[in-house]
């Protein structure tokens, strides 16, 4: 009985993952395990800062540890197009604090 | 065993989790698991100026280990049926 909630419907589509320090990273999960261990493929991360745009940098193919990953949520790619990036402003994201 | 139950009986319902790193979502729950994962449909953050990290993000999958607190609608909690769930549950060990 140890079928957890599975991120199977999420394969081969747009992730936008929320890492424990705070990191945003968007990519296209490939797999995943029950640790919630994901291997996320075209990976990049976005950073947001109140200065200046969001800024992209480029990863790859990445394999995130399952015990650093807070949030993984469904990107719609149609939405996510239509935002301008270069004119967010956000503060990043607060860091984990068990 | 009994929060996962007792989640799995609120599906459908709208709550609002609160994470360990102060981000708020409120959301659908869709489903529960063993560990307490959460999967959320209609997710918006609560706070979405000061959070707009997850503007095209629809559903999400939250880690159990990561939330800080489960808000939920007043008319789904049961206390009554809690207290004897929990009776049993410390009862039985």
């Amino acid at each position: 009985m140890s079928s957890g909630l599975g991120l199977e419907n999420l394969v081969d589509q747009t992730i936008s993952v929320i890492t424990n320090d705070g990191r945003n990273i968007v990519g296209i999960l490939k797999g995943f395990d029950q640790a919630t261990n994901i291997i996320l493929d075209e990976s990049h991360e976005r950073v947001y800062s109140t200065k200046e745009g969001v800024q992209q940098l480029v990863l790859g193919l990445y394999i995130i540890r399952g015990d650093n990953i807070s949030i993984v949520g469904e990107l719609d790619e149609e939405l996510d197009a239509s935002l301008d990036l270069s004119l967010l402003r956000a503060h990043p994201l607060k860091p984990v604090i068990h | 065993m009994l929060f996962f139950s007792y989640f799995k009986d609120l599906v459908g319902r709208e709550v609002t989790v609160e994470l360990k790193n102060d981000l708020a979502i409120r959301g659908t729950l869709h489903s529960v698991d063993q560990y307490l994962n959460i999967k959320l449909e209609n997710t918006r953050v609560v706070d979405q100026d000061k959070y707009p990290h997850m503007l095209s993000v629809w559903n999400c999958f939250i880690r159990g280990s990561v939330v800080r607190y489960v808000q939920l609608p007043p008319d789904g909690v049961d206390v009554e049926l809690l207290h004897d769930a929990t009776r049993r549950e410390a009862r039985g060990g």
